[in-house]
């Protein structure tokens, strides 16, 4: 494979359906899907990109998990171990006393934890300069970036195919999108 | 794919609008200079404001005896909007998300705004027990953390430390939720940014963001789980809240009807809050296209039907009363509706009971100055409903001898102005500097292509 032959097309579209096909026929002609940026969550994208479910809510629950069983430790080791206090004749290891706080350490660890996940997987994070394969994609644009990923495929199919969809732009440039 | 439900086929933004003109009609307020009326509004609050901090300076260096409590009445006015606020609190948790999960698409319009309302009365809830402490300076005693005293530790059996994890945990959760929703919305403000201050000032807030579907995707997650977790969270933060009054040994609050109690009678105070402020909003920023008569119309109905959980609880005290055979249970109720502080218990059945009752009619629901009326009753009746449990419940308990009364004073009435003060403040900044709708989640759910134009929906 030569590098002459590794293309990258861009192509901007006006509409959600667009962007769908243009995302769906570009994988089934065999052209690789850099990324595609849209004002908002298109739903569908995922099947017509072909992406795996995300991984993140694994995160979550681990986060959530530690959460709890630390403020469990916690509740735990100071009211039985580390200072003992006779409340009421209560017993000192007393786990339904301390379920309200285990839940919601859970809820905090879990959602701060994905959160963060998040931010340091996408880098999403403060200051970082946005890189925008088109000025209007955050506002009414969709743009879609494609890659030939072999010589013997006709880079010029991707052109083709963005015009038969309607594209309003068509760009050969790879605009450095990819964050 | 955001598919169209044939019951509903009515858009849910009016107007036919375009992304673009979304983006435009939702900036707008943010890129001119604000109006008058926002001025006036913003000094008057300021104003009240300040009467509330110099209040809490007051009573901070004085003492909380500046406050009308006694030996039997411990607990009243602050406490009384302590639960008032955090109740207002819950409604925009509502609306983000349990009507996220419920799939109520119409939620997108008001969810930001709401859930800017959630922070802003979460903060006013906890200057009260903060106040409260006496020693305000000492607030972090109430954290577990290793110590000099022993190091002694904090009472985790005590319901009152379970109400300072459930809030702090409501808070943090509600502001990574509020700030995560956006960032996406903040990158579309700093594309369009004219001065390069606006724009560095946007670039730093935005994160990066360049709408790549391969960070869209792993948002959507983030957000539905995030969603997942503040349903739980927020039915347990009132319930928590609650636990302060059922787990003692006061008649009337002794019962275990208290949490769903509360939970049901914080969503109604909080949706009534998101009409008052909504219907201001959409008025004076022209939203009228977005807030539309029938995100009204649906949020009355939560009103109709958390008001009327409201009322049947309220009478379910009363035969549970009766029919416990408790004779100071049954007295507590009855001084509640008879005693000295009946008035209150009245103005609380009239505004939550008696008033909510024509929303039943759909003409009522889509008149907006009827909606706007009933919203400001359910306030106010709300509020006298904390003050009826926590004031009627104490001061006459279980031995006449001790019975007392209670009356504010003129520090504790300038405290809840000042908090509300503090709400509206907020809440004018926010509209001032931060999109009030949430542009791409509104972006969503626009129908304005029709199948003509090739569309698949």
């Amino acid at each position: 494979m030569s590098v002459q032959s590794v293309r990258h097309w861009t192509g901007i579209f006006e509409r959600e359906e667009s962007i769908l096909r243009a995302a769906r026929e570009s994988r089934r002609r065999g052209f690789e899907i850099v990324d595609v940026y849209t004002p908002y969550a298109v739903h569908g994208m995922d099947d017509a990109m072909g992406l795996r479910r995300s991984w993140l809510p694994w995160v979550c629950l681990l986060c959530g998990l530690a959460g709890g069983l630390g403020m469990y430790w916690l509740g735990t080791w100071t009211l039985a171990v580390d200072w003992p206090m006779n409340i009421g004749g209560k017993p000192f290891h007393s786990l339904p006393a301390i379920v309200p706080i285990i839940f919601e350490m859970v809820v905090l660890c879990g959602g701060y934890g994905v959160i963060i996940a998040l931010l340091l997987h996408c880098r999403l994070l403060p200051g970082r300069r946005a890189r925008l394969v088109h000025p209007r994609v955050t506002d009414d644009r969709f743009a879609i970036v494609v890659r030939a990923v072999d010589a013997s495929q006709d880079p010029s199919a991707a052109y083709r195919l963005f015009e038969e969809l309607g594209a309003v732009e068509i760009d050969t440039g790879y605009a450095e999108a990819r964050t | 794919m955001a598919s169209r439900s044939p019951v509903i086929s009515r858009p849910l933004i009016e107007g036919r609008k375009s992304y673009g003109q979304v983006t435009r009609d939702v900036c707008r307020p943010l890129e001119t200079r604000p109006t008058r009326a926002w001025y006036i509004a913003f000094t008057v609050s300021c104003a009240v404001l300040v009467l509330g901090v110099a209040a809490v300076s007051y009573q901070t260096a004085v003492g909380i005896g500046t406050w009308g409590l006694n030996r039997t009445v411990g607990w009243a006015f602050d406490i009384t909007n302590f639960v008032f606020w955090i109740g207002i609190g819950h409604a925009g948790t509502l609306i983000s998300a349990i009507l996220f999960l419920f799939r109520q698409r119409w939620r997108t319009s008001v969810n930001r705004s709401a859930e800017a309302m959630t922070i802003f009365a979460v903060m006013c809830a906890g200057i009260f027990p903060i106040i409260h402490m006496g020693r305000p300076w000492l607030a972090f005693w109430v954290l577990p953390y290793p110590n000099t005293r022993g190091p002694l530790w904090v009472n985790f059996r005590s319901a009152l430390l379970w109400d300072v994890f459930a809030i702090s945990t409501y808070f943090l959760i509600s502001l990574g939720f509020w700030l995560l929703g956006l960032v996406p919305d903040l990158a579309t403000m700093r594309d369009r940014a004219k001065t390069r201050v606006r724009k560095a000032l946007l670039s730093i807030a935005s994160l990066g963001w360049n709408g790549s579907h391969r960070t869209w995707r792993h948002y959507e997650i983030v957000y539905l789980l995030l969603a997942g977790l503040a349903t739980p969270l927020v039915l347990s933060v009132h319930t928590i809240v609650s636990f302060d009054f059922a787990t003692s040994v006061v008649p009337g609050w002794h019962t275990t009807i208290l949490p769903p109690y509360f939970v049901a009678g914080a969503i109604f105070s909080g949706m009534s809050m998101v009409l008052t402020l909504m219907i201001i909003a959409r008025r004076v920023m022209r939203f009228e296209e977005y807030i539309t008569l029938r995100h009204i119309d649906a949020m009355g109905k939560l009103v109709l039907a958390t008001g009327s959980m409201v009322a049947f609880a309220y009478g379910t005290e009363f035969f549970i009363a009766w029919y416990s055979g408790n004779e100071y249970e049954q007295f507590a109720f009855l001084n509640r509706a008879a005693g000295p502080m009946g008035w209150a218990y009245w103005i609380m059945v009239a505004c939550n009971v008696v008033v909510p009752q024509v929303l039943w009619f759909p003409r009522v629901r889509r008149c907006v100055p009827a909606v706007f009326a009933i919203s400001i009753a359910v306030n106010i009746g709300m509020w006298f409903e904390r003050f009826v449990i926590i004031v009627t419940s104490l001061h006459r308990d279980f031995l006449p001898s001790s019975w007392a009364s209670y009356a504010p004073t003129s520090i504790e009435i300038a405290t809840l102005a000042g908090s509300f003060g503090l709400f509206f403040t907020c809440f004018l900044l926010f509209c001032r500097f931060l999109p009030m709708i949430a542009m791409a989640e509104v972006k969503g759910v626009l129908e304005a292509r029709s199948p003509a134009d090739g569309g698949e929906r």
